[in-house]
């Protein structure tokens, strides 16, 4: 029987107060991790559960803080990324809601593993009530003595604050956040070097997702083994499914990495809105590759989709049923990378938008069948030849949807309107 | 992004409590620079939009050069190059909200209100935007007024809330 561990207390009012946390076995593991384990220890026992970055990537996170240099004199920067913006994903947004010290815990775990004594959680800008609870419980763990100086006698230090972004997608990529924290525009860096070398001020830098440090504290009391055995053993844990669009019961859930999309989508979401036929499910957030409805019964890990030819991603799912027109929705998307490409490389800055036009000519019905080919060149010319992968980000749904749904945009061609007359 | 910066015709000074505030924000940070964005917050909340003349501002208390404020300024869509209405509605746009019947009630507001997007009601009480994914998507579709998200929203919900907007 699976056993929630991030979510379990979502609901409960009081649940945001560190009163609330303690009660409920909140801070033991960062306390254990203080009293009883070396920072290798806590790299190891994260690197054994085999947890993989939540925020996209799957990056193992053990292996990501072992990067950082052992005997530096450097200062050594934790940012906490949430600046949860990929198009479908909000599930960090609960988490900060509803266990906003889980999210501080994990921080503070992943702060004394890389010999950290600085802590950002870098926030999109919009979230303000979500940064005041941050705020609120970063005071809290300051009264109760779990942050500032010599923290509960060990002798450890760390400081943990609250910075606000102000609107910009591409501050979600690591470098391109470092960049923000640093006070400049977001424009992502080129790597190498890797932040773990050198990130914020120059200095080795780890950045994880909220929902990532969000599964270390119960690694860290439970064991990796246990954490090991929940879903497929090379990407397992708990996971957080955002789904959302066309399904009669939207939200985010709880359940064992590896749980089936069609499973997700109909017993959990409740099926497809108005009872319609579903058409289309983007799996993993609006970068990765679509499925038609017939690809739905696979595994929602990292392996399983990447065997499909998509991703998990975010795990930002987005349901589509049969009267979405495929062009507006991809049209919808380029509208988003044009207008968040950050300006740095030419075949982003220019391809997003020529991809754009293109769109416009073929939804409302004046393209040619080459323009169609066009945008399938367009893409292919800016997948990997940017500098991060808001380049690849904007290619894959334009490459995915032209593949699966290549008739529908050939359908569009002299028609002089929209086939669907859809208005998105 | 098409905002110019206006003239704004005040003087341009933090007031006690900001000033104590950004002495606040400095103390975070390593260095100065890294204070900038959380000081153009505080910026905006003081003056309203992040004119010229803040800017200089603003970089006279970061001992930054006025470019280096506006490159980073005018990167980011919060921050506003020109006054906004007193209620700043944003309509988000993207897919899910999208699917969920965004654009109706972007439509909606442009009639209610008698403004299209990046305008001014002439009372300056309301000023619409679209914008791209606030990340609540699964209450879409979403708007945020101000520093408030308003989710699951209905036409009915919508004219009831800003019904309520003194």
């Amino acid at each position: 029987m699976f056993e929630k561990v991030l979510t379990q207390h979502i609901n409960i009012p009081e649940s945001q107060s560190i009163e609330y946390y303690l009660k409920h076995g909140g801070y033991q593991a960062f306390q254990k991790v203080l009293k009883s384990m070396s920072p290798d220890e806590v790299i190891e026992e994260v690197k054994a559960s085999n947890l993989r970055g939540r925020g996209g990537a799957g990056f193992p996170t053990g292996v990501k803080w072992g990067f950082v240099p052992k005997d530096d004199s450097k200062p050594h920067y934790l940012l906490v990324n949430a600046d949860e913006s990929e198009p479908g994903t909000f599930k960090d947004r609960l988490l900060i809601n509803g266990n906003p010290h889980l999210v501080l815990e994990g921080a503070m775990i992943a702060s004394f593993a890389i010999r950290s004594n600085h802590s950002y959680i870098y926030i999109r800008g919009e979230f303000v009530k979500e940064a005041r609870i941050l705020e609120k419980a970063i005071q809290e763990a300051y009264d109760k003595g779990f942050l500032g100086k010599n923290i509960l006698g060990t002798g450890y230090n760390l400081d943990m604050a609250v910075h606000r972004g102000a609107g910009a997608y591409i501050c979600g990529e690591e470098t391109g956040l470092i960049e923000s924290l640093e006070g400049k525009r977001g424009w992502p860096r080129i790597k190498p070097p890797f932040p773990a070398i050198e990130g914020y001020q120059h200095s080795p830098t780890i950045v994880n997702n909220v929902e990532t440090l969000a599964c270390v504290p119960s690694i860290i009391e439970r064991g990796a083994s246990w954490f090991k055995s929940i879903g497929p053993e090379q990407s397992p844990g708990p996971k957080l499914y955002c789904l959302s669009g066309h399904v009669k019961r939207p939200g985010v859930y709880e359940l064992p990495m590896g749980t089936n999309l069609k499973e997700i989508i109909y017993e959990d979401g409740g099926g497809i809105l108005d009872d319609k036929k579903l058409k289309a499910v983007i799996p993993g957030g609006s970068s990765v590759p679509i499925l038609r409805a017939d690809e739905i019964d696979v595994a929602m890990d990292f392996n399983s989709l990447a065997a499909i030819g998509t991703m998990l991603g975010s795990a930002g799912t987005i349901v589509m049923h049969e009267d979405t027109c495929m062009v507006d929705a991809l049209l919808n998307l380029l509208h988003f990378y044009r207008h968040e490409s950050c300006g740095q490389c030419t075949p982003c800055r220019e391809g997003t938008n020529w991809a754009e036009k293109i769109l416009h000519k073929i939804e409302s019905g004046h393209a040619t069948e080459k323009d169609v080919e066009l945008l399938g060149e367009v893409a292919n010319h800016i997948n990997f030849r940017t500098i991060c992968p808001l380049g690849d980000a904007a290619a894959m749904p334009i490459q995915s949807f032209l593949k699966k749904f290549g008739d529908e945009f050939r359908a569009h061609v002299g028609v002089g309107h929209c086939p669907l007359n859809s208005r998105l | 992004m098409a905002q110019k910066e206006t003239q704004q015709p005040m003087k341009v000074e933090f007031s006690e409590a900001a000033k104590k505030e950004f002495q606040e924000i400095l103390k975070r940070y390593p260095d100065k620079r890294s204070a900038t964005l959380p000081t153009l917050h505080l910026a905006q909340r003081e003056f309203g939009y992040i004119s010229r003349d803040v800017m200089e501002y603003v970089s006279n208390l970061l001992d930054l050069t006025v470019g280096e404020v506006m490159d980073t300024t005018s990167f980011y869509t919060m921050f506003k190059l020109k006054p906004t209405g007193k209620y700043h509605i944003q309509v988000c746009r993207t897919l899910s909200c999208a699917l969920r019947g965004a654009r109706e009630i972007y439509e909606h507001l442009e009639a209610k209100l008698g403004i299209h997007e990046g305008e001014v009601t002439p009372d300056g009480k309301f000023s619409l935007m679209k914008v791209e994914c606030l990340g609540s998507c699964g209450t879409a579709p979403v708007v945020q007024i101000n520093d408030d998200y308003y989710e699951g929203l209905t036409i009915e919900k919508l004219d009831e809330i800003l019904d309520n907007l003194e």
